[in-house]
């Protein structure tokens, strides 16, 4: 049976543009330097892994750049199943910055844990690849492959420190759920391939075009690929892994996590969505705007009793998340695909910045309090006036305070829902609003704390902050207030995203 | 044809599997049950794949079952690190941390 299916298509190598696939193939190149490096080098040098690490995270941005000014606009490869266009550019951009910044914040860190530094960095370059995999794939099964690619290391990273029982615990958490998602979104997606009889996403998106005639398969295969990225993107009710997992980690892989990886699920989300269920909308819209809701409100009410910081920051991520979904949750209405597309990669690459600066201020402070709870970082300003302006900066614009980028992120993607313009897109603007305004509880709460309280056991010496966490709080820095000063800088952005034959293709 | 029972025991895995996953407690017995859920899953691609007389699914097949691989081996390897550090792999036991 399969060799007479195989002898139909006699077999042809693909053509491969070599110059569309050149950032993975510098981090592939890049993985396995950093493997031998690591062999070679002695203990005391093993630093020289991190500092390639963050040479082949900028090397790999080298080519994304040229190819953003070549002229073919769109690279299509193995007949539309890897394509780089300018979203997937856009992306690929921000996954590569994202690691560079995480290398930097774990220099230090990893390097007085006693981690084992060269595997660290391995897995971190190779989680990357299959992000920027992610942002290119038009398949299932690509789609499906970088997920796995960008999954398996991070589970392993969340794990990392062996003997510490936060760690396990958080490693099998995420282990456990993450590995279930995707087993559920994979029988999803052999139900999307039994009843379209393709996994191109493109010719999915064909197939499935008859307006209101879903059977139940159709509308079962979308929900459960939905569900797989939900908890990718820990929207509530998929979301019970987050706070442990980020709390446990070790703080760069929370960063790591709570950013690159969130994105690469809303990068998927979003490919699935427009290129491979446009039609389907009956389904997935409902579905996405509970989720939003739900995520949203969820989020913000357990954020406000935390009296630990990162689990603060997990539940904010978490209600981010719901502000990310807001726009999804419309993207069918109406004219709103376009700005709810814009909405979504300006939210992302905002929110790229200023949690990955606000991790960066944890991290830096927690070298003096040695500890997570919030009430440690009273009197942050008196003896490091830095870092606790610093911290009121991504706090505000977090809260979505103007002029910071979080500001413009949470206009466009307000703006993005009100182009839809019915009742439920009025609703869940209405909900949003309300829950911006909550927000605002919790990240004034640490704004409190930073300025107002006084030290807890008058701890006041100066705060010596490492030149790599530096360079990383002024990358973030520099982008949230870039992006909230001159919003022209990214809603460009947002402008040039296209997603190749999403619309009216 | 035949491809409706394929199906149907492809369902009837995939119900096993995720009953596995949410009422086993012990980490071993949950990997097990997600394996069962990606086998069913590879049950419908090779049902589907010959029904469409196309090789897609078959591939598809074969690159989960790889990834299923590495996936199984990193969780064992954590339920092993879990037991080196509290000599039980009962998941309900895994509740350092709250709220």
């Amino acid at each position: 049976m399969l060799s007479s299916i195989l002898a139909q298509v006699p077999w042809q190598s693909p053509t491969i543009d070599y110059h569309a696939i050149a950032p993975e193939i510098v981090l592939a190149g890049g993985i396995c330097l950093i493997i031998l490096v690591d062999l070679f080098v002695s203990e005391s040098r093993k630093w020289i892994t991190a500092t390639l690490t963050g040479f082949v995270m900028l090397a790999a941005l080298v080519p994304v750049l040229t190819l953003a000014v070549s002229d073919a606009d769109v690279r299509t490869m193995f007949d539309g199943r890897y394509v780089v266009d300018e979203f997937a550019l856009t992306l690929k951009a921000l996954f590569l910055v994202a690691g560079y910044v995480v290398v930097l914040l774990s220099q230090n860190h990893v390097e007085e844990g006693d981690y084992y530094q060269g595997e660290y960095y391995t897995l971190l370059l190779t989680s990357v690849t299959g992000m920027v995999m992610m942002a290119s794939s038009r398949d299932l099964v690509s789609i499906f492959v970088a997920l796995e690619f960008l999954s398996i290391p991070a589970y392993m990273l969340a794990a990392w420190r062996k003997r510490d029982r936060k760690s396990n615990e958080a490693g099998v958490k995420y282990y456990l759920l993450g590995v279930f998602a995707s087993a559920v979104m994979l029988y999803g997606m052999s139900l999307l391939y039994g009843v379209t009889g393709s996994t191109l996403l493109s010719e999915i998106g064909s197939k499935l075009t008859v307006e209101g005639q879903f059977g139940g398969v159709e509308a079962l295969a979308i929900t459960f690929v939905i569900i797989g990225f939900a908890f990718k993107v820990s929207a509530v009710p998929f979301h019970s892994w987050a706070p442990d997992t980020y709390e446990g980690a070790p703080t760069p892989v929370t960063a790591f996590l709570s950013v690159a990886s969130k994105a690469a699920g809303f990068v998927a989300l979003v490919t699935l969505i427009y290129v491979g269920f446009p039609q389907a909308k009956d389904v997935w819209q409902p579905f996405i705007w509970v989720m939003a809701a739900v995520t949203m409100t969820v989020g913000n009410l357990l954020a406000l009793r935390q009296t630990n910081i990162v689990r603060m920051l997990a539940y904010s991520s978490i209600s981010q998340g719901g502000f990310i979904l807001m726009p999804l949750a419309v993207a069918g209405t109406g004219d709103a695909a376009g700005p709810a597309l814009q909405a979504v990669i300006v939210y992302l690459l905002v929110y790229a910045a200023m949690n990955l600066g606000m991790f960066a201020v944890v991290i830096a402070a927690s070298r003096t309090t040695r500890s997570g709870e919030i009430s440690s970082f009273g009197g942050l300003f008196s003896y490091a006036p830095a870092l606790g302006v610093l911290m009121t900066i991504f706090l505000a614009s977090l809260a979505g305070i103007p002029p910071l980028g979080g500001w413009i992120a949470k206009f466009s993607a307000f703006r993005a829902v009100l182009e839809a313009g019915n009742g439920w897109a009025y609703a869940i603007a209405v909900i949003g609003a309300i829950n911006s305004v909550v927000a605002f509880g919790y990240y004034g709460n640490i704004m409190r704390e930073v300025w107002m309280k006084p030290a807890p056991n008058g701890e006041t010496s100066a705060v010596r902050t490492p030149s790599s966490l530096v360079a990383a709080l002024s990358i973030t820095v520099a982008g949230t207030l870039l992006f909230g000063i001159l919003p022209g800088t990214i809603m460009r952005f947002g402008d040039l995203v296209d997603l190749t034959g999403a619309f009216g293709g | 044809m035949l491809t409706a029972q394929f199906l149907l025991l492809g369902a009837v895995l995939f119900c096993i599997g995720v009953y596995g996953v949410l009422a086993r407690k012990n980490a071993v017995m949950v990997l097990m049950s997600i394996e069962l859920i990606l086998n069913s899953v590879n049950l419908n691609l090779l049902a589907f794949s010959v029904r469409h007389g196309s090789v897609d699914g078959n591939t598809f097949a074969l690159y989960i079952i790889a990834i299923a691989a590495a996936e199984v081996g990193v969780g064992l390897a954590m339920v092993l690190l879990i037991y080196r550090n509290r000599r039980t792999i009962a998941l309900d036991d895994l509740s350092e941390m709250k709220g």
